[in-house]
C-alpha cells in the first residue's frame, strides 16, 4: 500500500519563503503571522493524524479584510492557500502541504448577531459549532447539526465539509441549516452569497460552496438557521439478537411517520467496547443495540416511544430500557457518547464514513466484517442507523506499519464496498486527502471532470486546499 | 421543432449535435412553468417528457428514483399509496402561470418549486439527492447518490436544483420522501395587521411546538381560501403536523399562546389539507394572468415592512407564507420592478422574482433579482462550465 501522496511543493514558491513571510508580517499584525519552525508544528496534521506536512506559513487573520488581503497575495504569486478551523477534520482536509499558507481562522470568534425574530444567528467562521448553540440558548434555541467534536469544531469547517451529527435524521446537515456565508473568492474579492431569507436568487452557490471542502474559496463569516429547542429528549435503548433484527426495526420506525431525533447503532464488540469504559450498564448478551431518541413534551414523547417500543416488539427486541430520569438518559448516551474514546483506549483505530440504502445496513454490516476478518483484524461498528452513516472502526496497532497499512486497505475495501451496495465514500467527514484516491469508484471521469471544471470557475491554478478531494492524476491543466 | 428523445443516449447525442451546430435549445418539461424567466427565444425545443417512469422506489428506504419527464402526478400517486410525500410541497404553478398540461418531476427540481413546509423541511434542492443529466457538451453527468448523507466532491446536485433549465438537461432524479403526517390541524388567529402577525408567527416558531407551516391571509385575500369560510378578518393561519396524541398536546399550548394576539379558532384534517394546498399553489392569484406577480423572498421580519412601504407607491395585494419571509406580491399595473428591489436591498436584502407580466413589461424586466458583479460574473463562468456553446435557454436567467 502506498502512502497517500501530495502536490510536488512548487519549488519557485518555497524558494522564495522569507520574502512571502516578510510580505505577510506587512499585510497583517505581527501577531497574525506565524512562520517559526516549531510554532508551525500545531499546524502541520489535523485529526488525520497519519499524514504531516509543515505549512510555509500561517496566518491567522481577525477580519474578512485581512483574510481578503491574504487571498489577493497569495494568488498574485501563485500561493497555495488551505483553509483551517479548528483541525479537527477526519480526512485530513486541513492538513497543508510545504507550499500552501494556511489560513487558521481561530481568531475569528465573534457572534456577529442573534436575531430571534428570524430565527437566525451570524457568526464568524472560526465560532465553534456548540457555542453557536450556547448563545442562542437564553433565546429558547439552538443550532442543530452536532458533529460529535461540536466542542471545538468550527462554522467554517463544518461548512467546508457539510458537517452532519447524531442529530442530523430530524434537521438536516449543514447545508439544509446554513441561511448565507461571507466568502473570500481566491482573488481577495469578498462575496455575500444567502442572507436571512430563503433560496437563491440565481445560482444556488451556497449549495455548492457547503462542503467544498475548502476548494471555492474562504468563508469568513455564516448565518445559520435557529431552531426551537424541544422541551424535552429522551432517549430508549433496544438489544437485538442480530443487527439484521436491528437493520429492520430502524427501517420500520422510519417508515412509521415518526421521525426521532437520533437512531444510533452499535454491535457486539462496541458494546463490549463501551460499557467496559464507561459502565453504562448495557446488555452484554445482544448482538446488536440501538439507542433512539425522541423530543417533544412528556405527553408526546411518551406517544412516540409507546409506538416505537411496540414497533421493536415486532421485531423480536431482547432488551428494552427506557429511561425514567434525566440520570437514566445520560447513562443511555453515556456509553455511546464515548465510543470513539474507549476505542482509543484498547487500540488505534481508523473511523471510516461510507453511507448507505437503510436496506443495506446488514448486509454491508456482514460484508465489513469479513473484510476486516481477512486482514486479521478486529472492527466495532458505532454508527447513525437512521440515515445510513456507517462508521466501522478499524483496530489496528499504529506501531506495526504494516498493521497500519493492512487497516488503511481494509478501510479502502468497506468504502468500496459501500459505494458498491448504493452508497457513498463519506457522509459526513469529507473527502480530504483520505478517500481522494478513492473518488473514481464512485464517479466516472465525466462526472469528475465536470466536477472540476465547475471548480475551475472558482479557482483556475489549483491554489485552494489543492491536494484534496480530487485525485491528483487526470485533473485538467490550469 | 420539438425534440423529445426517448432515452438518455439519444437525448445525449441531440444536446452533442446542438453543440456542434450552435443550435439553441429551449429545455421544457411540462411546460406548466416555463413561463417565468426572462423572454428568450431559442432555435428549437428540448422536451423531457419522453423520458418517463419511476426506476426505482423503495417505501423502507424513503427514497425514489424517476426519470425527469415523469409526471408529478403519477410521482404522487405512487407515494400517496404508501402514505409517503414530497416533505417540499412543490407547488403547481399552472393556476396563476395560466398554464395547462402535466407538470414534471424534472420541472419541479429545475425550478427548485417548494411550498409552504419549505421553510422548516427545506426546500426541492434539500429533498434531491442525486441527479443525472446531459451537460451542454453533450455528455451524461452523474451527480450525487440515493443516500441521505453524501459529502463526496463537489455537489453539482444544489447547483442544478434551481437552475432553469440553463446548466443542463435532468434525465434522471433520485429524492428523499417522508412519511405523510398521521394528522393535521391549523390554528386560526384573526384580526391581526401584517405586522402583529409576523410578530405571532415568530413566537409560535419560537415554541417548541414545530409549527411546519406559517401564513398571514391579509382581508384581501381571506375569502378566497376554504371558500370564504375562514373567520372574519385577516387571518394568520400555524399548521401543526404530526402524530395526533402529538398534534393535540401542541395545538392546545399553541392555542393558549396565540390567544394573547387575538381570536383563536381551530380547522381540523381535512380543511387543513385544503387550505395548506391552496396557500401553495397561492390560489387568490390565479385566474388573473395579466396582473403582474412576484414572488418575494426576504427575512421573515422583513415582509410586513416591504409591502407597507410599497402599499404607498403602488398598487399592490400581497399574502404572506414562510412566517412571513415569502411574500406572494401582485401588481395593479406596472411591475414596479426597481422600486420592489430597492426595497428589498433597503430591508437587508433578498430576493424578488417576476412569474408573471404582460409581455411588454417582461421584455424590460429582469425576472430574476440582479446580483452584485462579482457573484454574477462567478456565476456566468459557472453556466460557461456546464453549457460553454451556451445552447441552455440562453438569457433565461441573468448573465446566463
Amino acid at each position: 500500500m502506498e502512502a497517500i501522496k501530495f502536490l510536488e511543493p512548487r519549488a519557485s514558491v518555497v524558494a522564495r519563503r522569507s520574502a512571502i513571510i516578510a510580505d505577510l508580517v506587512d499585510l497583517l499584525p505581527r501577531e497574525c503571522v506565524v512562520h517559526e519552525a516549531r510554532e508551525l508544528v500545531p499546524f502541520e496534521t489535523d485529526a488525520f493524524v497519519s499524514y504531516r506536512r509543515l505549512p510555509l506559513a500561517v496566518v491567522l487573520p481577525t477580519t474578512t479584510e485581512q483574510v481578503a488581503a491574504v487571498m489577493k497575495y497569495c494568488n498574485r504569486y501563485g500561493i497555495p492557500v488551505v483553509a483551517r478551523g479548528a483541525g479537527t477534520s477526519l480526512s485530513g482536509g486541513a492538513i497543508p502541504q510545504e507550499d500552501a499558507v494556511v489560513v487558521g481562522l481561530s481568531k475569528m470568534t465573534r457572534i456577529l448577531e442573534v436575531d430571534p425574530a428570524n430565527r437566525t444567528a451570524t457568526v464568524q467562521a472560526g465560532v465553534t459549532n456548540l457555542s453557536i448553540s450556547d448563545a442562542v440558548s437564553p433565546e429558547g434555541f439552538f443550532y442543530a447539526p452536532d458533529p460529535s467534536s461540536q466542542l471545538a469544531c468550527t462554522i467554517g469547517g463544518n461548512i467546508g465539509m457539510n458537517s452532519g451529527g447524531a442529530h442530523c435524521l430530524k434537521y438536516g446537515v449543514t447545508t439544509n441549516n446554513l441561511l448565507g456565508v461571507r466568502m473570500v473568492l481566491v482573488d481577495g474579492t469578498v462575496i455575500d452569497l444567502g442572507g436571512k431569507h430563503l433560496d437563491s436568487a440565481g445560482y444556488d452557490l451556497l449549495g455548492l460552496v457547503c462542503g467544498s471542502e475548502g476548494q471555492l474559496g474562504l468563508v469568513t463569516e455564516a448565518t445559520v438557521r435557529l431552531i426551537a429547542k424541544p422541551e424535552g429528549a429522551r432517549p430508549v435503548l433496544f438489544g437485538f439478537d442480530s443487527s439484521d433484527a436491528a437493520g429492520a426495526c430502524v427501517a420500520d420506525i422510519i417508515g412509521s411517520g415518526i421521525i426521532p431525533v437520533a437512531i444510533e447503532f452499535m454491535d457486539k464488540p462496541a458494546i463490549e467496547i463501551c460499557e467496559a469504559f464507561a459502565h453504562a450498564g448495557y446488555p452484554l448478551d445482544v448482538a446488536a443495540l440501538l439507542i433512539v431518541e425522541v423530543e417533544g413534551s412528556e405527553a408526546e414523547m411518551e406517544a412516540m416511544l409507546k409506538e416505537i417500543v411496540a414497533i421493536a416488539g415486532r421485531h423480536g427486541v431482547r432488551t428494552v430500557r427506557e429511561s425514567q430520569s434525566a440520570t437514566e438518559a445520560a447513562l443511555i448516551w453515556k456509553g455511546r457518547k464515548s465510543a470513539f474514546g474507549a476505542t482509543g483506549r484498547i487500540a488505534d483505530y481508523i473511523c471510516m464514513d461510507g453511507t448507505v440504502p437503510l436496506g443495506k445496513l446488514s448486509y454491508v454490516l456482514e460484508k465489513t466484517s469479513e473484510i476486516v476478518e481477512r486482514y486479521g483484524l478486529r472492527v466495532a461498528n458505532v454508527f447513525h442507523a437512521g440515515d445510513g452513516n456507517m462508521h466501522p472502526l478499524i483496530l489496528f496497532n499504529a506501531n506495526d506499519p504494516e498493521d497500519a497499512a493492512r487497516a488503511e486497505e481494509a478501510g479502502n475495501e468497506i468504502l468500496k464496498l459501500c459505494v458498491e451496495a448504493g452508497g457513498c465514500l463519506t457522509g459526513e467527514h469529507g473527502v480530504g486527502i483520505e478517500k481522494r484516491d478513492l473518488m473514481r469508484h464512485q464517479y466516472s471521469d465525466v462526472d469528475l471532470n465536470q466536477q472540476m471544471a465547475v471548480r475551475a470557475a472558482f479557482d483556475s491554478e489549483w491554489l485552494l486546499n489543492p491536494s484534496k478531494v480530487f485525485p491528483l492524476e487526470g485533473r485538467p491543466a490550469a | 421543432m420539438t425534440l423529445t428523445p426517448h432515452n438518455e443516449a439519444d437525448a445525449a447525442y441531440v444536446i452533442r449535435n446542438a453543440a456542434a451546430g450552435g443550435t439553441t435549445l429551449a429545455i421544457v418539461g411540462g411546460n406548466t412553468r416555463s413561463g417565468f424567466g426572462n423572454a428568450f427565444a431559442c432555435h428549437d425545443t428540448l422536451s423531457s417528457s419522453g423520458l418517463t417512469g419511476i426506476v426505482d422506489y423503495e417505501p423502507a428506504e424513503m427514497v425514489m428514483t424517476a426519470k425527469a419527464g415523469t409526471p408529478v402526478a403519477e410521482i404522487e400517486a405512487a407515494l400517496s399509496a404508501n402514505r409517503q410525500m414530497m416533505a417540499f410541497e412543490p407547488m403547481d404553478h399552472r393556476g396563476i402561470m395560466g398554464t395547462t398540461g402535466e407538470p414534471t418531476i424534472g420541472g419541479v427540481f429545475a425550478a427548485n418549486a417548494s411550498g409552504p413546509r419549505r421553510f422548516v423541511a427545506g426546500a426541492a434542492r434539500d429533498s434531491l439527492l442525486g441527479i443525472r443529466f446531459v451537460n451542454g457538451k453533450g455528455e451524461i453527468v452523474r451527480a450525487g447518490g440515493r443516500v441521505m448523507k453524501n459529502v463526496t466532491g463537489l455537489d453539482l446536485v444544489k447547483l442544478l436544483a434551481g437552475s432553469q433549465g440553463t446548466l443542463g438537461f435532468l434525465i434522471e432524479v433520485t429524492f428523499r420522501v417522508l412519511p405523510v403526517p398521521q394528522t393535521v390541524e391549523t390554528i386560526v388567529i384573526s384580526g391581526l395587521d401584517d405586522a402583529v402577525a409576523t410578530q405571532a408567527m415568530a413566537v409560535a416558531m419560537a415554541m417548541p411546538v414545530e409549527v411546519s407551516g406559517a401564513a398571514h391571509l391579509p382581508q384581501t385575500v381571506r375569502g378566497r381560501f376554504l371558500s370564504g369560510r375562514l373567520p372574519d378578518g385577516e387571518a394568520t393561519v400555524l399548521r401543526l403536523e404530526g402524530l395526533e396524541a402529538s398534534v393535540s398536546v401542541r395545538a392546545e399550548k399553541l392555542t393558549a399562546a396565540m390567544a394573547v394576539f387575538g381570536e383563536v379558532s381551530r380547522f381540523g384534517a381535512e380543511d387543513s389539507r385544503h387550505l395548506w394546498q391552496q396557500i401553495r399553489d397561492v390560489a387568490p392569484y390565479a385566474g388573473t394572468p395579466q396582473k403582474p406577480l412576484w414572488r418575494v423572498s426576504v427575512a421573515p421580519s422583513a415582509g410586513h415592512q416591504l409591502v407597507a412601504a410599497l402599499r404607498l407607491e403602488a398598487g399592490i395585494d400581497a399574502f404572506f407564507d414562510w412566517q412571513g419571509g415569502l411574500v406572494w406580491m401582485r401588481m395593479e399595473a406596472d411591475p414596479e420592478a426597481e422600486l420592489l428591489r430597492r426595497y428589498i436591498k433597503a430591508l437587508g436584502g433578498g430576493h424578488a422574482t417576476l412569474l408573471r407580466a404582460p409581455e411588454q413589461a417582461r421584455a424590460v424586466t429582469p425576472a430574476f433579482q440582479p446580483q452584485a458583479d462579482a457573484v454574477a460574473a462567478l456565476s456566468a463562468r459557472v453556466k460557461q462550465k456546464l453549457d460553454p456553446a451556451g445552447i441552455f435557454n440562453p438569457g433565461k436567467m441573468a448573465g446566463a
